[in-house]
């Protein structure tokens, strides 16, 4: 077989991927003869067909045809990469090289020919026919130079469990050296056997044994599904065997509440911690603290569009150059906001409410009426999306960073707030303002660069959530609430009780969720929190001393 | 990157000033169509692309030397999605602009909220959203789908083609997600499915922390049985729940996801990369390969100055809905409420996927039902359609209050809620 590996991996082995299928291709022709190794263009062009019966068989002859272009022609089907030429009806299978979209005949090995979009109509696929055609390509892939391809291969095979796999996932065992893919293939095989009543009764017993041990859903589908004498002694371990994997998998299940519960409560700290500095350092109701959010959001879909424009490889990292450009913009326009409005409204808590509540609304719809009402699309880089398994549970990658990026950004404020001048002022002028100006301190350029650094955060909390959220122009209003009630619960002013008050709410709401319902977490953390206000009006962790007066 | 529709803020401005400084009521001046669609506020993303369709219909109408000879003049108003608005905006079309129709809402609530309004103003409304049923109103005309054709023909698309045994009935927590929820449970459970095969969950408006109904969706889908999602989750939750699917890496050849309110506006703000796969049902697509759709969308794009715009269900639901008004008023030979609700009853126009829309006496439309497949590029590609058009059923016949009860405004019916076992009028529960 030839050293193949997936191409959309990596641009820069492309073009010896591209080599190694021109190799293909050229194979293909020059060994047509194989025995059960050809395949004819009247076989391809039935993918094409409107009627789906006829495409499925297609499929199943082109993946039984053994011929080395099979697993070409159907991945790129599944793709999405399978053209048919308009003028001849030729099927084409398509790759980007460079800039450029070329399409080869696989069966002819022609090469790299550049056609109008036009010229070619897209071969679509259905759900029914991408069932059968990742059977197919799972039985095709078992000798893959890619682990990911074999273990998506075995994992195809627990599935659809068929002991005329046997021999093949036999084969491929003997000469694998990839411990996951092992793993997976062991299980395969002990699903094929068992599913089959053909197999003796100690091999089938063996194989449940096996499913039990892998512990996880897929196995546990495998036990459901087999055919068994009711009563009998193979019914009775089945029976077992399915609780121990229940057991096991309730027992991941709390842990992944948990993860879930962290996710939530990183979201809300990201959210609120801008909200920490406006309100919970300086006092002030800033009901337009979620547009800041909204602002860094649309931030980072003006900046992706921008490096997009200049090199597709740039988009990747646009998350992080934008990290700087939102917290400057959002930064900015709190500033513009504390010079004109809220300077003026110091000491009337109710106007500022109402005032902030405005500007809120005309942020709104300024955003709106430049950018348009509907969704904005801001790409996930490809290296924050999908997930990894860990154990039984999934952990997905955006939401991974997400903790991350939460967790640096609070040391980052605490740091700032305890170890520099800036700090110092921020906290002289909010302790006592009389005492600070004495002192020397510029109490009102302190208000200024205060209010611009909530806001600042709050606008790289944006960028962040524009992965998660939809980047409208009511992506704010989504967080304001929530916000505001992780600071009160927290404390006022103290930013480890908005750590600690954002992971009790994510956590409790994540664990609430599963049995009650969404609603209902809801509506239960808002009662919680009204009753805890009655008890503890300053929260979890109020500030002391005379700076609390 | 194009931030300024120019041409088309433009217009909209003209219409608005035309609006306001529009003079008093002359019988001979223009015929006025009001437009009643949030412009601002959490509908606006839905909502504005229906006001935008509305100007284009009225402009093409006009270039063809408008009604009855006289010009149709819109007037723009903008509820703001505040349901309560939209009632004193309905007032206000009604009584001070003295427009002859209205096009508009969007959510149930909204419709809910205008119905007092136009039953004692006698206004005529034109509702082009797919709905829950279990209502007909004389002074509306619902061009949108009822649940029979919609919800039904979905669930038996899937029960027939993907072989599926399980369901998951996922919504937001208001009026059309639970009524059609109750609706489809009647009729899975009359189907045989049994109950523990059916997840019944609402989530809140904007609920955009899905990590756990997705891992329990997951979960309750890998029990052996092919299971499916029927999504009644609206606007904005969309994007997270789909972006949760696919990076817990639920995949549309394992739990496909079949959405009544994901269009092809709702897939233009997302990457549909993950999505590819997961079906619509709807009854009508952009990608409708047919002169007629081909034809309104050549003439979308040139009126919007926008090639990449969407077009959707609600849109061509107002394109039917507009041309049925214009033909019965031309019928009619006059504008006058009464005699135009009367008269449009019966009244056959094209629709853009090659068929004939007819006005049935329970004001719904006939309508084909259309499955459709997300594909990579945001459109759809149609995996099913039906053979023949499909009548709107004002009440669902799976809901036990409702199976006596028939919508008929002709005479000697004329209700909207006619209990077949009593006879009389006003049976619906």
């Amino acid at each position: 077989m030839v050293a193949r590996s997936d191409p959309r991996r990596s641009p820069r082995i492309l073009s010896a991927w591209f080599a190694s299928l021109l190799f293909i291709m050229l194979g293909a022709t020059a060994f047509a003869a194989v025995p059960g190794g050809d395949l004819t263009a009247e076989q391809l062009e039935r993918l094409g067909e409107r009627n789906l019966r006829v495409v499925e068989t297609a499929v199943a002859d082109i993946a039984a045809s053994g011929s080395p272009v099979a697993l070409e022609v159907l991945r790129a089907l599944q793709d999405g990469r399978l053209y048919r030429r308009d003028a001849d009806g030729v099927m084409l299978v398509s790759v980007r090289v460079g800039g450029a979209q070329v399409y080869s005949d696989p069966l002819a090995g022609t090469l790299g020919e550049e056609l109008a979009d036009a010229d070619v109509t897209l071969v679509r696929v259905s759900n029914r026919i991408r069932r059968v055609l990742s059977a197919a390509i799972a039985s095709l892939s078992l000798d893959s130079e890619d682990p990911a391809v074999r273990l998506a291969a075995a994992r195809q095979f627990i599935d659809s469990p068929d002991s005329a796999l046997l021999e093949a996932i036999e084969t491929a065992l003997v000469d694998e050296a990839d411990g996951r893919v092992r793993n997976e293939l062991e299980v395969a095989r002990a699903a094929a056997i068992a599913s089959d009543p053909a197999q003796s009764e100690d091999a089938r017993r063996e194989a449940v044994d096996r499913l039990a041990e892998a512990g996880s859903n897929r196995a546990r589908r495998v036990l459901i599904g087999m055919f068994i004498e009711e009563g009998s002694e193979l019914d009775v371990r089945r029976d077992a065997a399915v609780e121990v994997i229940d057991r096991n998998l309730a027992r991941w299940q709390q842990v992944q509440n948990l993860w879930f519960g962290l996710s939530l409560g990183s979201v809300l700290l990201l959210a609120a911690m801008g909200l920490a500095i406006t309100f919970g350092v300086m006092g002030v109701i800033n009901m337009a603290h979620g547009e800041m959010i909204m602002i860094g959001a649309y931030t980072t879909f003006v900046v992706q569009g921008i490096l997009r424009g200049i090199s597709p490889a740039l988009a990747e990292v646009s998350l992080l150059i934008a990290l700087p450009v939102a917290f400057l913009v959002a930064g900015l326009i709190g500033v513009f906001i504390e010079r004109t409005v809220i300077r003026r409204l110091y000491s009337r808590p109710l106007e500022t409410l109402l005032a902030t509540w405005g500007i809120s609304l005309i942020l709104q719809q300024l955003v709106r009426t430049f950018f348009g009402a509907s969704n904005q699309r801001v790409e996930t880089p490809s290296w924050l999306a999908g997930s990894m398994e860990f154990g039984q549970i999934m952990i997905t990658y955006n939401r991974l960073a997400i903790l991350i990026f939460a967790l640096v950004m609070l040391a980052a404020v605490i740091l700032l707030l305890k170890k520099t001048p800036l700090g110092l002022h921020i906290r002289a002028v909010t302790q006592n303002r009389k005492m600070a100006e004495s002192m020397g301190i510029r109490s009102d350029r302190v208000d200024m660069l205060t209010f611009g650094l909530g806001s600042g955060i709050a606008g790289v909390a944006g960028v962040a959530l524009s992965q998660i959220a939809n980047v409208s122009p009511n992506l704010g209003q989504g967080y304001i609430i929530d916000s505001f009630m992780v600071i009160v619960f927290g404390g006022v002013g103290n930013l480890f009780g908005t750590l600690v008050g954002a992971m009790t709410l994510g956590i409790t709401t994540q664990l609430v969720e599963p049995s009650l319902g969404a609603v209902a977490a809801k509506v239960l953390i808002l009662v919680f929190i009204i009753i805890f206000i009655q008890f503890r009006p300053r929260g979890l962790f109020p500030q002391k001393g005379r700076a609390a007066e | 990157m194009k931030f300024f529709p120019t041409s088309l803020l433009a217009r909209v401005w003209i219409v608005c000033l035309l609006a306001i400084s529009g003079p008093v009521i002359a019988d001979e001046g223009p015929i006025r169509v009001g437009v009643l669609h949030s412009l601002s506020g959490t509908m606006a993303i839905s909502e504005t692309t229906l006001r935008d369709v509305m100007l284009m219909l009225i402009e093409e109408q006009n270039r063809k030397g408008g009604v009855l000879g006289r010009r149709l003049e819109p007037v723009v108003v903008d509820p703001a999605s505040d349901w309560p608005l939209f009632a004193e905006r309905a007032r206000e079309l009604l009584s001070v602009h003295n427009v002859d129709v209205v096009f508009g809402c969007w959510t149930s609530v909204s419709r809910k909220a205008v119905l007092p309004v136009f039953r004692e103003l006698n206004g005529i409304l034109f509702y082009p959203v797919q709905y829950e049923g279990e209502e007909s109103e004389r002074n509306v005309f619902y061009t949108g789908a009822a649940p029979n054709q919609q919800a039904i023909p979905a669930v038996d698309y899937l029960r027939e083609v993907e072989g599926v045994e399980r369901w998951v009935l996922a919504g937001t927590d208001y009026v059309y997600p639970r009524t059609t929820n109750r609706i489809l449970e009647a009729y899975l459970k009359q189907q045989g499915v049994a109950d523990e095969d059916i997840l019944i969950n609402y989530t809140p408006f904007g609920h955009s922390d899905w990590q756990s109904i997705v891992s329990r969706i997951r979960q309750f889908g890998s029990r052996g049985k092919r299971t499916a999602v029927v999504s009644t989750i609206n606007g904005d939750a969309n994007v997270p729940f789909y972006r949760e699917l696919a990076n817990q890496g639920v995949r549309a050849e394992d739990i496909p996801v079949i959405a009544f309110s994901v269009g092809e506006e709702e897939l233009a703000g997302i990457n549909t990369g993950p999505l590819v796969g997961h079906l619509a049902a709807w009854n009508y697509f952009q990608s409708l390969d047919t002169p007629e759709n081909k034809a309104f969308l050549e003439r979308w794009h040139a009126f919007t100055g926008d090639q990449r715009r969407t077009a959707n269900d609600p849109m061509e639901a107002h394109y039917i809905g507009f041309n049925m008004w214009v033909a019965a008023v031309e019928k009619a030979g006059t504008t006058d409420v009464d005699t135009v609700i009367d008269t449009l009853i019966g009244i056959q126009v094209p629709n853009l996927s090659g068929g004939m829309a007819e006005m049935l006496p329970n004001h719904h439309i006939t309508k084909p039902v259309l499955i459709g497949e997300i594909q990579e590029d945001g459109q759809f590609f149609i995996v099913d359609q039906s053979e023949e058009l499909i009548a709107g059923e004002a009440w669902s016949s799976y809901l036990p209050g409702s199976r006596n009860i028939k919508a008929d405004w002709r005479p000697p019916i004329s209700c909207g809620n006619f209990n077949t076992e009593t006879g009389t009028c006003g049976g619906a529960q």
